[in-house]
């Protein structure tokens, strides 16, 4: 078996869930490349050369590939498929741009944000927003797989697989890159967080959010949001938890104004402690909370953050 | 232009689902079900698209069981001009959709092909980017803005993506897929008089054998597990005991 994965990156820097995909890449077993494609990517090949178990970084290194849109990459994912058995990348919104249609062009189907290596062709994932789990068997012969990066550890630096870089350069009339906005943050990514704090629609408004930060810089914690807060604008989209937003599962998750509804219940559970804090108690998020605290948002983050 | 917006008939999203005892999947048996609450924003996209005159007709098209009617005629009561049905009482893999859709996209040749970006009971997130690559389309996924006009070429369609980092805009030729994420609409409700006028709307058929592809799939569902339940835990007096229990009990201080 050999296994293609699909690096991820930004700004000329790895993103932390590649190593993680790679951990699900050992699970399975086989020789394991990266593919690392874009715009003047050469740090980012180095980066991912160190990960450990990984046998050749292929680097394909054009204007074409700059800011990983879906029609080009997919297409030279197509080109280098032959070589391989499984190609793997994370469910972050850029594996799920792109994989699909990587299976698609090479005619199989695709096994989405597997949590579990069975065996090289049977994987557990998440249906009805992870309130059932689905063991799936592949018989394809090329299999197209993304992984949700909570639930495989990454594989540690320390590694010195080769460097070698493609010559494929694929470019697409199908689409054009006009701009990005992307949130500038000084904190810790939400998906690789220690610590996540999230507000909900109980926050109130979006000045209210700066409560979270002075409890999130003394836990070095991300900062994460429902639907319900996104939606009233309270903050933006890159902050949403759930079924539909991120996944994850720090060592603690703390909700602050959130019910608990399951699409929001999706992305968080597997946190390992979670704590509630909500008014009503009776609202669900109790259920599955290991701490709560019933009483005013407004009273509480201000002592918290003082006695923290 | 003409739009094709593609629906799910799935569970509806507030109910909680119960495992098959013998766990052979989720049972469906006398459950509410609904259009996938992805695909109702793309219907209402397609019908802002005609509202604003770039869309001329608007075209609604399923893959599914004999109920799935039921779903088509929610997009024509919300304002979708026909419908399209394509019946098959089998389990359909996201591939084998796609396949199915681009029969359609081939027959109907539309400019604009709008559907949700994931549906609800599998989270797949797949169907709109293997159509796209089926029939060669650029892809506009997770959708939180559609453009035409106003500075975009013609042409194209400009579409604004929402990506872990924020968002990202591109320009897509026609014709092309977009997909649909929550904060593109608000979907309005079907209002009884347009319920009514969607009876007598044409909705045609079609099968997988007539549009000549096979639904087999390389997949097979082997089991379906209700996850751990998590335990609910205490109900604390205070933030010094929450402190005090997050430190030494489950020690992530
Ligand atoms: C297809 C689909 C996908 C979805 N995807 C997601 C998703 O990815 N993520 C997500 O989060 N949701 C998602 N949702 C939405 C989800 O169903 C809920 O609507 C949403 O999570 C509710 O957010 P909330 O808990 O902040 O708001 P609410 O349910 O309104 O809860 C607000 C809570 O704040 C509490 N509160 C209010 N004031 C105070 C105060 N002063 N002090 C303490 N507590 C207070 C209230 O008691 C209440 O429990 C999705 C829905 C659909 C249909």
């Amino acid at each position: 078996m050999s296994i293609l994965v699909l690096a991820e990156h930004h700004d000329g820097q790895l993103a932390a869930g590649t190593a993680h995909v790679v951990g699900a890449a050992l699970a399975i077993g086989g020789d394991i490349d990266i593919l690392v494609a874009g715009d003047d990517v050469a740090g980012v090949a180095e980066a991912a050369a160190r990960l450990d178990g990984v046998s050749c970084v292929r680097v394909a290194d054009a204007p074409a590939y700059a800011h990983q849109l879906a029609e080009p990459l997919a297409e030279l994912l197509a080109q280098l498929a032959d070589d391989y058995s499984h190609v793997l990348a994370a469910a972050s919104t850029e594996g799920k741009n792109v994989l699909p249609r990587v299976a698609a062009l090479k005619d199989v189907s695709q096994i989405s944000e597997i949590l579990s290596v069975e065996s090289a062709d049977t994987f557990k994932r998440p249906i009805y927003a992870g309130n059932a789990i689905a063991t799936v068997q592949s018989s394809d012969a090329f299999k197209v797989i993304t992984v949700r990066t909570t639930a495989f550890d990454p594989v540690a630096d320390g590694g010195g697989a080769t460097i070698e870089a493609l010559d494929i350069v694929v470019s697409s009339e199908l689409s054009r890159f006009i701009g990005e906005e992307l949130a500038q943050n000084e904190r810790p990514e939400l998906g690789g967080a220690r610590v996540v704090i999230s507000g909900g629609r109980g926050m109130g408004n979006g000045d209210n959010f700066k409560l979270l930060d002075g409890i999130a810089d003394k836990l070095g914690a991300a900062i994460g949001a429902s639907r319900a807060a996104v939606d009233a604008g309270f903050v933006p989209n890159d902050m949403q938890v759930g079924q539909t937003g991120k996944i994850v599962a720090p060592d603690l998750y703390i909700a602050v104004g959130i019910s608990g509804a399951i699409q929001h219940l999706a992305g968080m559970k597997d946190s390992k402690v979670i704590v509630a804090i909500n008014k009503d108690d009776e609202a669900p998020i109790f259920q599955v909370a290991d701490y709560g605290l019933v009483g005013d948002l407004f009273e509480i983050l201000p002592e918290l953050e003082q006695k923290l | 232009m003409k739009v094709l917006v593609a629906v799910k008939r799935v569970i509806d999203y507030n109910v909680k689902i119960r495992v098959k005892p013998d766990h052979s999947d989720v049972d469906l048996t006398n459950v509410k079900m609904a259009m996938n609450p992805f695909c109702e924003i793309a219907v209402e996209e397609a019908v802002r698209l005609k509202e604003k005159g770039v869309a001329t007709e608007i075209v609604a098209v399923t893959v599914g069981p004999k109920a799935a009617q039921e779903q088509l005629r929610t997009a024509l009561a919300l304002g979708a001009d026909r419908a399209i049905h394509v019946e098959t009482e089998e389990r359909v893999e996201s591939l084998a959709v796609a396949k199915l859709l681009k029969g359609v996209v081939d027959e109907e040749q539309p400019g604009l092909v709008i559907l949700g970006k994931q549906a609800i009971d599998t989270d797949n997130n797949q169907t709109g980017q293997m159509l796209a690559a089926l029939a060669n389309m650029g892809q506009g996924t997770f959708a939180s803005e559609v453009a035409f006009g106003d500075g975009v070429e013609e042409g194209e369609v400009r579409v604004t993506r929402e990506i872990d980092g924020g968002l990202q805009t591109v320009a897509l030729k026609l014709p092309a897929v977009v997909t649909t994420d929550l904060r593109l609409n608000e979907p309005r409700y079907a209002k009884l008089p347009d319920i009514m006028k969607a009876k007598k709307k044409p909705l045609d058929t079609r099968t997988p054998e007539a549009l000549g592809v096979s639904v087999a799939s390389g997949l097979s569902l082997l089991k379906v597990e209700t996850p751990a339940e998590r335990k609910g835990g205490i109900k604390l007096g205070s933030v010094d005991e929450l402190i005090d229990k997050l430190k030494n009990e489950a020690k992530v201080l």
